[in-house]
């Protein structure tokens, strides 16, 4: 059986809904960042499966783009973690809700 | 070995000159690192603020400058059709740098009485006024994109700076995990519209989009719908808002005033120029969807506001129904509704940073309950009067930029026949206005006889209060100037 671009494309949006439902449903920060990695690595799945099928090399430098995004955000995101995990050592996302309405 | 000198890497031709503001304001960023890490002590926020507010000035002069050369020479585009320039980015880069200055204006004094290690936060400020400037003038999805990641990356650190208030902690991570999943959906978009157009260009997707019927066009739809909540949550627009409110009211206050506006603003420029400049084509798909999202925002925004006791949860909820009007004329998918969409960013712009200016200087932020107006109105009758003023024009009292801004939205819904939209607007004001007079009338009126909250106001916050209150009183009673700039400013899109 041909695997076809398909395959890629369908893959990538399962990465992206796997990532997804992650970080709704997970509690954990750390991990809450590990869904968002994976999100945007279906996505970056999706660039260069479409780069390929359209023979353009552009999809293929966006996702450098993409990567060097996802690590400056990480690093911001780890530092929040570390911010709030020396304070409130152990916390879940249920801990931070100081703020309702 | 002939392939060597074919191997030339040949640049594509850079217009500094168009590149200038947001280079400044990177500069001024890098100088403010530099300088605070070779000081031999903590130096005070006076280098840091004098620096943020001469990079803003002269970016201003070169943003006025580029104004001229668009009028005389016409739009035009850089790096390889990457960054535009037209009227419609000089107009958000003069939205943006206003912004800028109010708010180094409002932080100065904030930061000292917090606390707050200012050189970093002045930096990050300016990446996020550079980013929010590459966000407005993009041409290319992924550079906006590259522009939309430097304005939040800064606002998610700018949120978490007051470290020690575990509201300011909370209130960062629920802002950074819902951006972070709202930027995937966003790039999930981007990459859909790549899939179906050949590529990340705007100029490259109208063209593409105005002569290629679809037999298919699925995943074009699906990478509209995407970018369309992307554009959502960064806007907090109904039902994507959620977030707006914890965050609102856990973030410092001058971070709230610039999240507000200037965020709001970058991203409303954003979703403009993709979906007015590039997916003009396709009006009938998306516009009734935009249709529902406004009629949703609106009626959310003004409702949720009256249940509200905490005047920055109040202002939260106010801020998503501005969004609301905002929505109103983009839907109308017209010129016309654009201008009155930047008209009404930039009148909103001025009333949500005065705002905030004020209650940045009505205390600390954790709390923020409407009790603490009480009595303003006696003890500081100057302050509440621009408070009044503030709050009645985003209500959309007569006389004040709010009622002209309301005016041509809703004229623009009238224009495109959505009456019923048109209705909702109008009704939505009414239940807003509630909210508003409820502050005002806290400050006026007080039965018992004890003394009213008499807050510090620093000069630098006095300066903005004049400015923000002027302008928007100013626009109340001529404001054919704005509406005139605003009409110059409906983006286009073209090949550089």
């Amino acid at each position: 059986m041909e695997i076809t671009t398909g395959w890629y494309l369908v893959l990538g949006a399962l990465l992206f809904i796997i990532g997804g439902t992650g970080l709704l449903i997970r509690r954990n920060p750390l991990v809450m960042l590990m869904c968002v990695e994976l999100m945007l690595n279906g996505v970056n799945l999706s660039f260069v499966a479409f780069s390929r099928t359209l023979d353009d090399i552009g999809g293929q430098t966006v996702v450098f783009f993409v990567l060097v995004v996802a690590a400056a955000e990480v690093v911001v995101g780890l530092g929040l973690v570390v911010a709030i995990l020396r304070r409130q050592p152990g916390a879940t996302a249920d801990d931070l809700s100081l703020l309702k309405g | 070995m002939r392939g060597l000198s074919q191997l030339v890497f040949v640049g594509p031709s850079i217009d500094w000159w168009a590149l200038l503001p947001q280079m400044i304001l990177l500069g001024a960023a890098l100088l403010i690192l530099l300088v605070s890490a070779l000081a031999p002590q903590r130096t005070s926020g006076g280098f840091s603020t004098v620096t943020t507010l001469c990079a803003a000035v002269t970016a201003y002069f070169v943003a006025l400058g580029l104004w001229s050369d668009v009028q005389t020479e016409g739009p035009s585009a850089s790096i390889a059709s990457a960054l535009g320039v037209d009227g419609f980015s000089i107009f958000f880069t003069i939205l943006i740098l206003t912004g800028l200055v109010a708010t180094a204006l409002i932080a100065h004094s904030y930061l000292d009485r917090e606390g707050i290690d200012p050189p970093e936060f002045y930096a990050l400020l300016l990446c996020s006024a550079a980013g929010a400037i590459v966000m407005a003038s993009a041409n290319d999805l992924i550079v906006m994109f590259l522009g939309l990641e430097a304005l939040s990356i800064g606002l998610y650190v700018m949120i978490a700076m007051h470290a020690r208030r575990p509201e300011a902690r909370e209130s960062a991570m629920k802002y950074f995990v819902l951006g972070a999943f709202s930027s995937t959906f966003l790039l999930y978009g981007i990459a859909l519209i790549y899939g179906s157009t050949g590529s990340t260009n705007l100029v490259h997707v109208r063209d593409y989009l105005g002569a290629v019927v679809f037999r298919d066009q699925h995943l074009l739809m699906a990478g509209m719908a995407l970018l369309l909540v992307g554009f959502s949550f960064k806007v907090a627009a109904a039902p994507f808002h959620f977030w707006a409110p914890d965050v609102y009211q856990g973030a410092p206050s001058p971070v709230t005033g610039w999240m507000a506006s200037i965020a709001k603003a970058a991203g409303f420029a954003a979703f403009l120029r993709v979906f007015f400049g590039a997916f003009g084509a396709h009006n009938a798909d998306w516009s009734p969807v935009v249709a529902v999202l406004a009629f949703l925002t609106l009626v959310t925004g003004s409702v949720m506001a009256i249940l509200q006791s905490d005047v920055k949860r109040m202002l939260a909820f106010s801020s998503i129904s501005h969004a609301g009007y905002v929505l109103v004329a983009v839907q109308s998918t017209a010129d016309g509704g654009t201008s009155a969409a930047l008209f009404y960013l930039f009148t909103y712009t001025f009333m949500v940073l005065g705002s905030f200016a004020i209650i940045g200087a009505m205390g600390a932020d954790g709390e923020h309950p409407l009790d603490r107006y009480a009595g303003l109105g006696r003890s500081r009758p100057v302050l509440a009067m621009a408070f009044t003023i503030l709050l009645l024009a985003q209500a959309g009292v007569p006389l004040t930029s709010g009622f002209v801004g309301k005016f041509q939205v809703i004229a623009a819904a009238v224009g495109h026949r959505s009456y019923l939209l048109a209705a909702v607007a109008m009704l939505s004001a009414v239940i807003g206005a509630f909210m508003y007079l409820r502050i005002v009338m806290t400050m006026y009126v007080v039965d018992d006889g004890a003394e009213g909250p008499s807050p510090t106001l620093h000069w630098t916050v006095a300066i903005v209060l004049i400015g923000t209150v002027g302008f928007t009183l100013l626009v109340g009673i001529v404001p054919q100037f704005l509406i005139e700039f605003a009409e110059d400013a409906v983006p286009v899109l073209i090949r550089g």
